[in-house]
This record gives structure tokens, C-alpha cells and sequence, in this order.
């Protein structure tokens, strides 16, 4: 496996277009869209990990890329999308950061994740490699997405996007146990149910789902 | 015999477990401080034989330790040195224990366990854990009377320096490169980490050892302890802080180090020596007295340590040897005479009731015995001939006046008023063993608890009488003693070197001045005699007494049975010439004179004191620096959801551009 054959292009291909997509979670200016995009990166990630599965014939990764188009592609924005519905939320996305800056902060931060993965990893196969250095970036931008978008549900995406990633490094590594990948995959479903019913309250309460409105009620001055 | 000693240590361990369920029974302190009274023993025997007949050559490896080495076990000269006072000062606290009530039973064989696992550790992690359990041991020592308000912020403050001895300690030994010890003195730092090992092994050894400026602690610490464990930590503990200090800038640091890394050390050795004699002048509580004279005689030692560095590093080996020998000397001197001195303060406390000197008198009529055990330690700590005190001072002074021999004017002009200082602060301290005698023993009882003192149990009195003897013989054959630290002396400055020793004397260069102990006792004890005789000879055959001069005053009324109080020299009058001569400047003393207007009844006040400015330096900058984190650390718990997501994420990217950069260069 190497330069120019078919499983590196494919690998190489999918890894970018979830990084693409991540880009273009941070200039969605309207949120139904986000969660769109969301959408269409949980889809590439199962694509991602059946093709995983198939050049490195893990049959194990086929039920990661199965959860990963159920849960990421389907349920999740699903849910999303029904709670944006239920909260009748037509608003757009609400940067702290403004969208410009937030781009350049991103190629910034993939440009970083270049830089240290690629030295790291000298001496592993080069796929694995590039496949690390897309994962990495990815997170890194679930990351930026989280803290500079106000809305509460623009930070569960970040989360969904940074969790995206992390699978993402996971199957491109061979032999990853599937146990790992089962319990992230819960433990974000469970983050969605506690972030839907947080939601909600705060919906409930203050009408708003700007997250600076509850800073007053911690007990202490905001 | 490394594998009995690694048994010893372990007997040590499971003596602690024992007395957590013993605790409360009858036979727990016996059961305890008899072990750890035995394994002392133990340990002191096993450092004279390996002395004498022989040190093992290989480090036991132990079967057990860190991921990446195992722990390993050595004794060559230099710890055996130290492992032997250890085990004489812990047989004699121990004893001491044994007689009074059981009190830290769980701690005790803890702290004796790790300064002797801290002593023949052989390579850093053995030694600095054994060093960190010695601090956390003792703190709980310190911290036992913890009821009293003034003792809970002496534990604090105890727990505080043993935090930033160790906070220096790590990196240092982080800094040399290789855990074992055989493997870091085939490669010593060099350039900066050399530098850096110096200052931080200089501060974190020299803050457990209690040299100037962070020295704070150790007037607070030992009288809060309780008097076997204050003996403990003053006569051992500091010793086996020296000792790293020792093992780490002289041994494994290894002679390419430069020659100047002795200056700090003499200039922080000799301030200490100063301040510490200065401050035993005008205190007024025993225990803090005597730790101020701890303070002093580390200095010293240091002094001695510093000297060994320099004439090393000027290629001078005799001297070397000789500068090096007094330090060890002094060491083991100090050692015992100070733990005899702190049981005899605990003695004090617990006969006459108090700590001060102005409640107590006249002790040498109801505790003969103790008397004369501390007239013995206090003599030793005067540096009076022929006791031990003098031997070692006698050489530490014999290598700093061979400081001409130093190639440059700088290092000799240091060495000449290190000289100087060293000659003071010496003088400066029998002063004040001779305040302490004189106001404890002599006289008359100044409160009635005290005129109804008694001699303690058989046990404590042999337990003072123990060191009493050793400070004795060590002063009477200190060639013999320095023949069995030959081999740490090599150690430190070099294999080809001699201990300063001719025959049974001591002999200082090559041996242009000599000091037969032997030969000065029997000078002094034909002149005594002879005194005695004349005394004997002039006087009337039967004694006649008649009343005592009493200074001019009136006699006092009947019932101040002990005499009027103000008709006896006090504490405060006796410390005022020195007070008004050197406390100005160096502790900022202060006197006011309160006079009450013509035809106010109130009486006139004189009011003196003392405030320890160079010990607080340090610590209230630190201080200031604390509350001023803690307020940074108060705003970040306000920060917002996002704020604190950026700060990790801030946090991440920084470490990963940390990665990037170190592995671009």
C-alpha cells in the first residue's frame, strides 16, 4: 500500500471530505444547515470505516460503519433537527467568533496538526499517517466550533464533529478493538440526551439558548 | 550486611503497622521504641563494623522499586559515616522515649526508618523517597501537640519548607541525567544544569538543614515536637540533609566542578553560623535556644563543606582532606551533643515545669545527674577542650586559616573573613551555652515548680548519660574517629587523600600544628587539681558560712521563699550586652523606655526585643506571591462555559505547537 494505489486515494479522499466538511460546519450561518453537514459527515465517517474495514479486512469495522450511519448520519441529526423543530429555532448561528476569523483559525489549526503528526509518525505506513493528521484536524475543529459558537446546540454539533474525529483516527488505525468504538459511540448518544433535556430547560426558562444567559444562575456573579 | 540493614529498615516498617492496632495497649511504647531502640543499635553497629572492617563493594539491588530501575541499597564510607550517628542518636532518643509516655507511635519508627533509607540509598529515587517520608514523618511529629494554636502554625510552616526542599530536591536530581549513582559520577552535569544543580541542591538540602535564610522554621518546629523527637530531628535530621547536600555537590557532582562552587557555600555557612549564635544569645526559651544553636553548628558544618570544594578545586588535597574532616567531625559531634542537649531540655520540661529561663534555677541541686550531662553537652557546644565541641571547631579553624593557600586574592580574602565570622559566631555560642547553664542550673529557683524538680526514671537519665559518654570519648579520641571516616573523607574529596591525623592527635597541614586531646585533658585536670589542692590548702578546716551577697538588694520578704525575683540576673539582662551590641543590625533589636509622667502611679517599663528579619525575608514574599495566585486561581472559576473550553483548548493547541516546534528543531 502506498502513493497512488486505490486504498490510499479512497482512505485519503473520504479523510478529506470530512475535513471539508468540518470547514463547512464552521461557515453554516443558518443551523438547520449544520445539522445537514453534520449529517453528511457521520455518512462519509461510516464510509470511511466500511472502506477501513475492507482494505484492512476487519470485519469489525463494518459494524462501526453500520453504528456510524444509524447513530451519526441518521438518529442523531434526526433528533437534532426534531428538537430545532419543537423549539421552532428559525434563527442563524450565532458566532462569538466571526465566521472569517474562525476559518483562518481552522487552516491555522490543520496546518498545526500537519505539523506535529507527520514528523511524529515517521516509520508508519503512510496512510495511517495522513489518516491521523485528517483526524487530528478534525477534532481540532470540533473544538473551535464548541467554543466559539454561543448556542447550545451549535456545541453539541462541535462535540458530535470532535467525536466524528476521533473515530475517524480510530479506524484508520489496524487493530483497534471495537469495544472502544461502541462505548464512545454510547456515551455521545448519552451527551445528546443530556444536551437535548438541557436544552430544553433552557428553552423553557429563558427562551433563549444563548448559554451566556446562565451565567447569573451559577451562584456566583457572571 | 546490606541485606541486614535492608531487614532493619523493614523491622522499622512493620513496627509502624504494629503499633496502629497496639495503639492504646500497655506494652505499645515499650513494644515500639525497644524495637526501634534495637534496630538502632543495630544500625550504629553495622556502620562501625563496616567502617572498621570493611564496607560491602555492590549495592543490593532491592526486587522491588520504579517502572524503569529497581531501588538499590549501599553503604560506602560517607553514609556509614552518617548512618552511625543516626543509629546513636536514635538509641538514645529512643531509650529517652521509652521512659516517658507513648506518643506518636506510628510515626516514630517511620522517621528513623526513612533518614536511615535516605543514607544508603544509592541512587535518587531510594534517596529521595526516603528523604520526602523523613519530612512527611517528622511533620506529624511536629504537628502531635496540635491543640495549640502556636504549634499548628509551626507544623505549617515545617510542612511548607519541607514542600519547597522537596520542590528543588526533584528537579535537581531530575537534572543530573541518570538515577544511579555510579552511573551519574561516570557522567557529572556540566555548563548550566551543573549551575542549576548547585542552586537548587544548595536550597533544598540547605532549607531541611536549616541554613540562613530558610531558617525559620526551626525555632518554631523543635519546641512544638515533642523533646525525644526535636533531639531526633536536630541531631539527625539535619545531619542527614547535610548529608545529601554532601553526596550530591561533592560526591556525585564529582571533582570537574569548578572551584568556586565553594563560595556560596561558605558564605551561606558562615551567615548561618553568625545568625544562628547571635539569635542563641537572646532567646529565652531552652528549646528554641538550642535550635538556634542548630542552627549555627549546620552553618558550620557547611562552612567546613564549602572549604573542601575550594581547596579541591585548587588542587590542594591535604587541605581538602582536612576541611573535609572537620566537617564530618563536626557533623558527629554536633550530632550527639545536641540530641544529649534537646533530652536534657525535655528533662527540664518535664522536672521543673517550664521551658523559660526565667522560671527556672538552681537544677543542679535537684538533677545532679542531668547537670552533669548537660554541663558536658553544654561544654561540647562552648568548644571547650577537651570535649568534642573543640576538636572539630579546632580543625574546621586550622583549614579556613590555611585559606591563604588559595591561588586567588578573592577566595583568600573570603576565607579570611569567613575566618573571622566562624571565630565569632564560635565565641558567640559558648556565650550563650554558658547563659543556659548558668540560668537553668545555677542560682536559685526562680518558681517554685521548679524548686520542687526531681531527677527523671533511670531510663532517661541513662539516655542523656549515653551521648553524654560518646560526646566524651569523641572528644578525647578524634584521630581514631577520623581514621573511621577516612574513608567518607575520600569520598568527598578525592581517593588519594589522608584524614588530617597523626597518631592519636590531629594534625592540621603537614603537621606544622597539632592538638593532642589526650595530652590537653591531662593538662587541664593536673591544673584542676591543683586548684583543688590550693583551694583545700588555703581554706579553714571547717566550712563557714555566712549569708549570700545578694547584689545590693534588700533582703526579701518571707514569703517569697525563693528569694526576691528582680535579685537574680534574668534572661532578657543577661542576653542585653550582645543585644545592644550586634542585635541592631542583624535582628533588629529593639528597647523602649516607658516613663510615666510625675504623679502617675504607673510603674516604668522597659521593653526589649527582637525580630528575626532575615528568616521572615524569604517568607512573606512567598506569601504575598501565594495570595496573589490563589486570586488568579478565584477568577478562573468565573470564567464562562466557552471560557473554560477555550482555556483547555488554548491548553492543547500550545502543548501541540510545543510538540511541532521540539520536533522541527
Amino acid at each position: 500500500m502506498g502513493f497512488g494505489q486505490l486504498p490510499y486515494d479512497v482512505a485519503h479522499l473520504l479523510g478529506g471530505a470530512m475535513l471539508l466538511l468540518s470547514f463547512m460546519l464552521l461557515y453554516q450561518r443558518r443551523v438547520a444547515a449544520v445539522v445537514s453537514v453534520l449529517a453528511a459527515q457521520g455518512a462519509v465517517l461510516a464510509a470511511a470505516a466500511a472502506w477501513q474495514g475492507f482494505v484492512q479486512g476487519a470485519p469489525q469495522l463494518y459494524l462501526t460503519a453500520l453504528i456510524a450511519a444509524v447513530a451519526k448520519a441518521g438518529l442523531i441529526p434526526f433528533a437534532l433537527r426534531w428538537m430545532i423543530r419543537k423549539l421552532a429555532l428559525a434563527r442563524g448561528v450565532d458566532p462569538a467568533l466571526g465566521i472569517g476569523p474562525s476559518l483562518v483559525a481552522g487552516v491555522g489549526l490543520v496546518a498545526l496538526a500537519i505539523m506535529v503528526t507527520l514528523p511524529i509518525t515517521t516509520g508508519a505506513q503512510a496512510l495511517a499517517r495522513e489518516d491521523l493528521a485528517l483526524a487530528l484536524s478534525v477534532v481540532l475543529l470540533g473544538m473551535l466550533m464548541m467554543i466559539t459558537r454561543r448556542n447550545a446546540i451549535l456545541q453539541v454539533v462541535g462535540l458530535m464533529s470532535l467525536e466524528n474525529g476521533l473515530v475517524l483516527a480510530a479506524v484508520g488505525v489496524t487493530g483497534m478493538p471495537l469495544v472502544v468504538e461502541l462505548s464512545t459511540a454510547a456515551l455521545v448518544m448519552l451527551v445528546l440526551v443530556v444536551a437535548g433535556v438541557f436544552t430544553f430547560q433552557i428553552r423553557g426558562r429563558f427562551d433563549s439558548l444563548d448559554t451566556a444567559l446562565l451565567h447569573p444562575h451559577r451562584g456566583e456573579e457572571g | 550486611m546490606l541485606t541486614a540493614l535492608a531487614l532493619g529498615l523493614a523491622l522499622l516498617g512493620l513496627l509502624a503497622l504494629a503499633a496502629l492496632p497496639l495503639a492504646g495497649h500497655r506494652l505499645a511504647g515499650r513494644i515500639v521504641h525497644g524495637g526501634c531502640c534495637v534496630v538502632s543499635a543495630g544500625f550504629a553497629l553495622a556502620a562501625l563494623g563496616g567502617m572498621a572492617f570493611g564496607l560491602p563493594e555492590e549495592p543490593l539491588r532491592l526486587p522491588f522499586g520504579p517502572a524503569w530501575a529497581g531501588m538499590s541499597l549501599a553503604m560506602d564510607g560517607l553514609s556509614a559515616w552518617f548512618l552511625l550517628l543516626l543509629g546513636l542518636a536514635g538509641v538514645a532518643t529512643s531509650l529517652f522515649a521509652l521512659g516517658g509516655a507513648p506518643r506518636g507511635l506510628v510515626a516514630w519508627p517511620i522517621f528513623l526508618g526513612a533518614m536511615a533509607l535516605a543514607l544508603l540509598a544509592a541512587d535518587g529515587f531510594t534517596l529521595l523517597l526516603g528523604f520526602e517520608a523523613m519530612s512527611l514523618a517528622s511533620w506529624a511529629l511536629v504537628a502531635l501537640d496540635h491543640r495549640e494554636a502556636g504549634n499548628r502554625a509551626a507544623a505549617r510552616l515545617y510542612l511548607i519548607v519541607a514542600a519547597l526542599a522537596a520542590a528543588c530536591l526533584l528537579p535537581c536530581f531530575g537534572l543530573l541525567g541518570a538515577m544511579d549513582f555510579a552511573a551519574i559520577r561516570a557522567a557529572p552535569p556540566e555548563g548550566w544544569r551543573a549551575v542549576a544543580v548547585l542552586a537548587l541542591g544548595l536550597v533544598g538540602a540547605g532549607a531541611k538543614a536549616g541554613l540562613v535564610p530558610l531558617h525559620a522554621w526551626l525555632p518554631l518546629a523543635h519546641p512544638a515536637a515533642p523533646s525525644h523527637v526535636s533531639a531526633l530531628m536536630s541531631g539527625a535530621m539535619t545531619k542527614v540533609a547535610l548529608y545529601v547536600m554532601a553526596r550530591l555537590l561533592l560526591d556525585l557532582c564529582g571533582p570537574v566542578q569548578p572551584g568556586w562552587w565553594g563560595l556560596p557555600l561558605l558564605v551561606l555557612g558562615v551567615a548561618s553560623a553568625v545568625l544562628g549564635a547571635l539569635r542563641a544569645n537572646l532567646e529565652e526559651d531552652t528549646k528554641v535556644l538550642l535550635a538556634c544553636s542548630t542552627i549555627e553548628n549546620v552553618g558550620l558544618v557547611v562552612v567546613g563543606l564549602g572549604l573542601a570544594l575550594l581547596f579541591r578545586g585548587a588542587d590542594l588535597g591535604a587541605m581538602a582532606a582536612l576541611a573535609a574532616g572537620a566537617a564530618l567531625l563536626h557533623a558527629m559531634a554536633h550530632g550527639l551533643f545536641k540530641t544529649l542537649l534537646f533530652l536534657v531540655a525535655g528533662a527540664i520540661q518535664h522536672a521543673a515545669g517550664s521551658r523559660r529561663l526565667d522560671r527556672l534555677g538552681g537544677l543542679i541541686h535537684a538533677m545532679p545527674r542531668t547537670a552533669l550531662a548537660a554541663a558536658i553537652g553544654l561544654g561540647a557546644a562552648a568548644g571547650l577542650p577537651p570535649l568534642s565541641g573543640f576538636a572539630s571547631e579546632w580543625l574546621l579553624l586550622q583549614s579556613l586559616l590555611a585559606g591563604w593557600r588559595l591561588g586567588e586574592i578573592g577566595l583568600q580574602m573570603a576565607a579570611a573573613a569567613a575566618l573571622a565570622l566562624a571565630a565569632m559566631a564560635v565565641a558567640l555560642a559558648a556565650a550563650a551555652m554558658l547563659r543556659f547553664f548558668g540560668l537553668v542550673f545555677l542560682g536559685r529557683p526562680r518558681s517554685p515548680r521548679g524548686a520542687g524538680a526531681r531527677e527523671m526514671g533511670r531510663l532517661q537519665v541513662v539516655a542523656m548519660l549515653l551521648p553524654a559518654g560518646l560526646t566524651v570519648l569523641l572528644g578525647l579520641f578524634p584521630a581514631l574517629a577520623l581514621e573511621l571516616a577516612g574513608e567518607g573523607i575520600r569520598q568527598l574529596v578525592g581517593p588519594m587523600v589522608r584524614p588530617p591525623v597523626i597518631g592519636l592527635a590531629l594534625g592540621a597541614g603537614e603537621g606544622h600544628s597539632t592538638y593532642a586531646p589526650l595530652a590537653v585533658a591531662l593538662l587541664i585536670g593536673l591544673a584542676l587539681m591543683l586548684l583543688w589542692a590550693v583551694v583545700r590548702w588555703r581554706s579553714p578546716a571547717i566550712a563557714d558560712r555566712g549569708p549570700v551577697w545578694n547584689g545590693g538588694f534588700i533582703d526579701p520578704p518571707a514569703e517569697l521563699i525563693f528569694g526576691d525575683p528582680l535579685s537574680q540576673p534574668s534572661a532578657a539582662g543577661m542576653a542585653q550586652p550582645l543585644r545592644r551590641m550586634l542585635g541592631g543590625t542583624l535582628l533588629a533589636a529593639r528597647e523602649r523606655v516607658t516613663l510615666p509622667p510625675p504623679g502617675d502611679p504607673r510603674p516604668a517599663r522597659l521593653e526589649a526585643g527582637f525580630e528575626d528579619r532575615i528568616g521572615m525575608a524569604p517568607l512573606t514574599p512567598a506569601a504575598r506571591i501565594r495570595d496573589a495566585v490563589a486570586a488568579q486561581v478565584e477568577r478562573l472559576r468565573s470564567l464562562t462555559i466557552r471560557g473554560s473550553l477555550s482555556l483547555v483548548f488554548a491548553t492543547l493547541v500550545g502543548l501541540l505547537a510545543l510538540v511541532a516546534w521540539l520536533e522541527g528543531r
